[in-house]
């Protein structure tokens, strides 16, 4: 069962790394927009036009 | 006289030499719009960010600092086919968005709280019927005590300081039995891990509050949504006024930006937007949003000019005063702050089976207590026993009972063209079995519209139409409306107060007052309407008359028909003058009517009604009615409808048909009937669960079970509020 020392931390890690990603996503206003986003992942990428050249 | 446009009261800095700007945009609704507006913004020079958000029908715009002026991006919108409008964040609404991401966050932490604590439950439970170790059992509940104990005072806060209010305030409410549950089941859970005991509650503490959560979570979403698309609506309404910035230079501003003291300008067609006084010009003016007469009042310097007011014939200017100046606007504030602070007695479904339901779980809990030691079990066993009842029983199907149905139904009445104003308007109008009508602008629609279209040539009607288009008479904007009128006639000439006359081909046009157009004599021999306005069109020497009124909703007649057949009371109260009360209330078939109505009478009236047990639902638009709005048991108002009465009715329905309302009523009373079912299948989980509990072979796994069977089960049997019936006229 040593195995133990081994595995609970780990899987306290990957659940605080979830934990933190959601935190992350919910800061960085990822769920502000729901509709939009799910258009968003199936809109094209077009280039963006001539005049504004990489503007992001 | 020069006109500009002034937005800057609506920009901000956004640091690093950039500036923002939110527009609410009206017509946003697939992925094609965003992606048409968002290209075509970003190619304007100098516009470094344009990022459309679909959910709240608004584009965030940055650019560099004094590089361009806020009016370009709402040309360029409007040129891609889409009205705009900035938008202010109002401070409700910032609350709601902010209370909607501490309800996420509560809910992300619980969520992952319950599944670790879970993982580590599994082992436990199993291990229990086979062979685990005690020090092993023991480290795995010091582990779920180290995660559950810190997520549940994270994610428990809503509920704590919910009851925490309650408590102060000497009542209870459902958060009370809730907080009461979590915190002991924790604080018991943490006494036997010391104790090295079999049986350790952390899992179920948890999860109650992730199921909680889900509930509030959705119930807060979906009143932040219908907030959002309140004030869209109102930014696109624009409200503006045209400011005196110089002596002879008008800039339009926002009304946010107009202070006590600035003097403005308002023309004739114009919807006043301020409250003020006039000190120079000579016109009528139709108070009709304010106070329900639609005759046409005469204002000279002195007059008094309420927000709401629509100029009709000459220029004005006002001065812009304090709200509270006049006698009518303090009248109504009076009687607005009496009928609210009557109103907030009303107690919640929600609150009222807590207020049953508490006192009669933690004496159950008690008794059970008392029961174990009389039978001769130990202290210790009879407290675990005594706790394991308030887990089992602890609320947390009851406290999704509601919050789930008022979502799905809030998200019905949504989709039906209603919008929410306050979280209990649901169960209140679910009760309502009388409805009073106001008459103008919400019976009838709040533009005028040409009642003897059909009795005019149509290439004379044609013509009369092109010349009204330039006029800004209100009168003049509904001709050439009902005419579809695109191109203005050429050289026409507008005389102030009177009308509008051009010469086509020789022969003289004119539009406006009988006497104008020489038809003074059959505008008095001809019987018409006493309600409408009249205008005369003459074309050499024909002559017609056109009578000009607010019309009735189009589906009003149904409407007051359905609600008769639901045997919903129909009445009509009405500030205007008796004849067209009486046309009204003939027309639509409604036996009870009282014209010329205060707002004190209308209060008076309300009270009646109660005193005989009806419960009223008041329907009006006008800043008149206001009080009465908050006096009712519950309120609709249309979204024409003053700021005033708006901010005060429970719901704001949208466009021009009146069958939301009935449509309304339904979803609530069906809402009602789920939420009522919900709490009686909570009450029978309970009935089964609580001599389980009581016996004492409750172990954290069926807590686990049954506290998750109901909660979905109750989550189902709201989802049916979906299935609202399209017919409903």
């Amino acid at each position: 069962m040593e195995i133990l020392v081994y595995l609970v931390p780990l899987a306290l890690l990957l659940g605080g790394a979830g934990l933190a990603a959601f935190l992350w996503s919910l800061r960085s206003g990822q769920y502000d927009d729901l509709d939009g986003a799910a258009w968003r992942a199936i809109a094209d990428d077009d280039p963006p036009p001539q005049e504004a050249p990489a503007k992001r | 006289m020069q006109v500009t446009r002034d937005f800057s009261h609506y920009v901000r800095a956004a640091g690093a030499g950039l500036q923002h700007i939110d527009l609410a945009v009206e017509g946003v609704h697939c992925a094609g719009c965003m992606a048409k507006i968002e290209r075509g913004l970003s190619a304007i020079p100098d516009v470094t960010l344009a990022r459309v958000n679909l959910t709240d029908r608004r584009v965030a715009l940055e650019w560099k600092e004094g590089t361009l002026d806020p009016g370009r991006f709402i040309d360029r919108l409007e040129e891609l086919g889409y009205k705009a409008y900035p938008y202010e964040t109002e401070s409700a609404e910032a609350t709601e968005v902010a209370e909607s991401r501490f309800l996420l966050r509560c809910l992300g932490i619980a969520a992952f709280a319950t599944m670790n604590v879970m993982m580590l439950s599994i082992p436990v439970w199993s291990g229990n019927v086979s062979d685990m170790l005690p020090e092993q059992r023991d480290f795995f509940h010091w582990l779920s005590a180290l995660i559950a104990l810190p997520a549940a005072a994270y994610a428990g806060q809503p509920f704590f300081r919910s009851a925490w209010r309650a408590l102060s305030n000497k009542t209870t409410n459902m958060d009370v039995p809730i907080s009461i549950g979590v915190c002991l089941a924790l604080g018991m859970s943490v006494v036997e891990t010391v104790n090295h005991a079999e049986h350790t509650y952390f899992d179920a503490a948890i999860m109650l509050l992730t199921f909680l959560l889900v509930g509030r979570f959705l119930d807060q979403n979906m009143r932040r949504r219908t907030r959002a698309v309140a004030g869209n609506l109102a930014a696109l309404k624009a409200e503006t006024a045209a400011k005196f910035v110089g002596p002879d230079e008008i800039s339009q501003v926002p009304v946010a930006a107009i202070h006590p003291g600035d003097i403005v300008l308002l023309r004739p067609g114009e919807r006043c937007a301020v409250d003020g006084t006039v000190i120079e010009g000579r016109s009528e003016i139709d108070q009709s949003l304010i106070t329900g007469e639609t005759l046409y009042v005469t204002a000279e310097h002195g007059t008094p000019v309420y927000a709401g007011s629509m100029n009709i014939s000459g220029t004005l200017r006002l001065r812009v005063s304090a709200a509270s100046e006049s006698t009518l606007l303090a009248e109504i504030t009076r009687l607005l702050d009496n009928a609210l602070a009557a109103r907030s007695r009303y107690m919640r479904l929600a609150d009222r089976a807590s207020r049953l339901y508490a006192p009669v779980v933690h004496a159950t809990a008690l008794v059970t207590i008392l029961g174990w030691v009389i039978a001769g079990a130990g202290w210790h066993d009879a407290i675990v026993t005594g706790v394991a009842v308030l887990i089992i029983t602890c609320p947390c199907a009851l406290g999704l009972a509601i919050p789930t149905v008022q979502t799905v139904a809030s998200g019905a009445m949504f989709k039906a063209g209603v919008l929410l104003n306050a979280g209990d308007a649901i169960e209140r109008l679910a009760e309502a079995d009388h409805v009073i009508f106001d008459k103008t602008g919400t019976l009838t629609l709040p533009d005028l519209e040409v009642m003897n279209a059909a009795a005019i040539p149509a290439d004379i009607f044609g013509l009369a139409g092109r010349l009204a288009l330039s006029s800004h008479h209100p009168v003049a904007a509904a001709v050439a409306q009902a005419a579809g009128a695109k191109s203005p006639i050429l050289g026409a000439v507008e005389e102030a107060g009177q009308g509008v006359r051009a010469v086509v081909d020789g022969v003289e046009l004119r539009l406006g007052r009988p006497s104008f157009c020489g038809a003074a004599a059959l505008a008095g021999s001809a019987t018409l309407d006493p309600e409408a306005s009249v205008v005369a069109f003459s074309k050499g020497a024909e002559k017609f008359i056109l009578s000009v009124r607010q019309g009735l909703r189009p589906d009003a007649k149904a409407v007051i028909a359905a609600l008769k057949a639901r045997n919903i009371g129909v009445e009509i109260l009405s500030g205007d003058r008796e004849p067209a009360v009486i046309a009204a209330a003939r027309a639509l078939d409604v036996a009870e009517w009282r014209a010329g109505v205060t707002p004190t009478d209308k209060i008076a009236r309300i009270e009646e009604l109660k005193r005989r047990g009806a419960k009223v639902l008041m329907v009006g638009d006008g800043m008149n009615d206001a009080p009465s709005l908050a006096a009712a048991h519950v309120s609709m108002s249309p979204i024409s409808a003053a700021h005033l009465s708006q901010a005060t009715a429970d719901l704001v329905f949208l466009g021009r048909p009146l069958a939301p309302v009935v449509a309304a009523i339904d979803s609530a009373r069906k809402a009602l009937h789920l939420m009522r079912q919900n709490l009686w299948l909570a009450i029978g989980y309970n009935l089964l669960a609580v001599p389980v509990a009581i016996s004492g072979i409750v172990t954290p796994l069926i807590a686990a079970a049954a506290m998750s069977g109901s909660s979905i089960l109750v989550m189902l049997n709201s989802l049916r509020a979906r299935s609202t019936s399209r017919e409903v006229v």
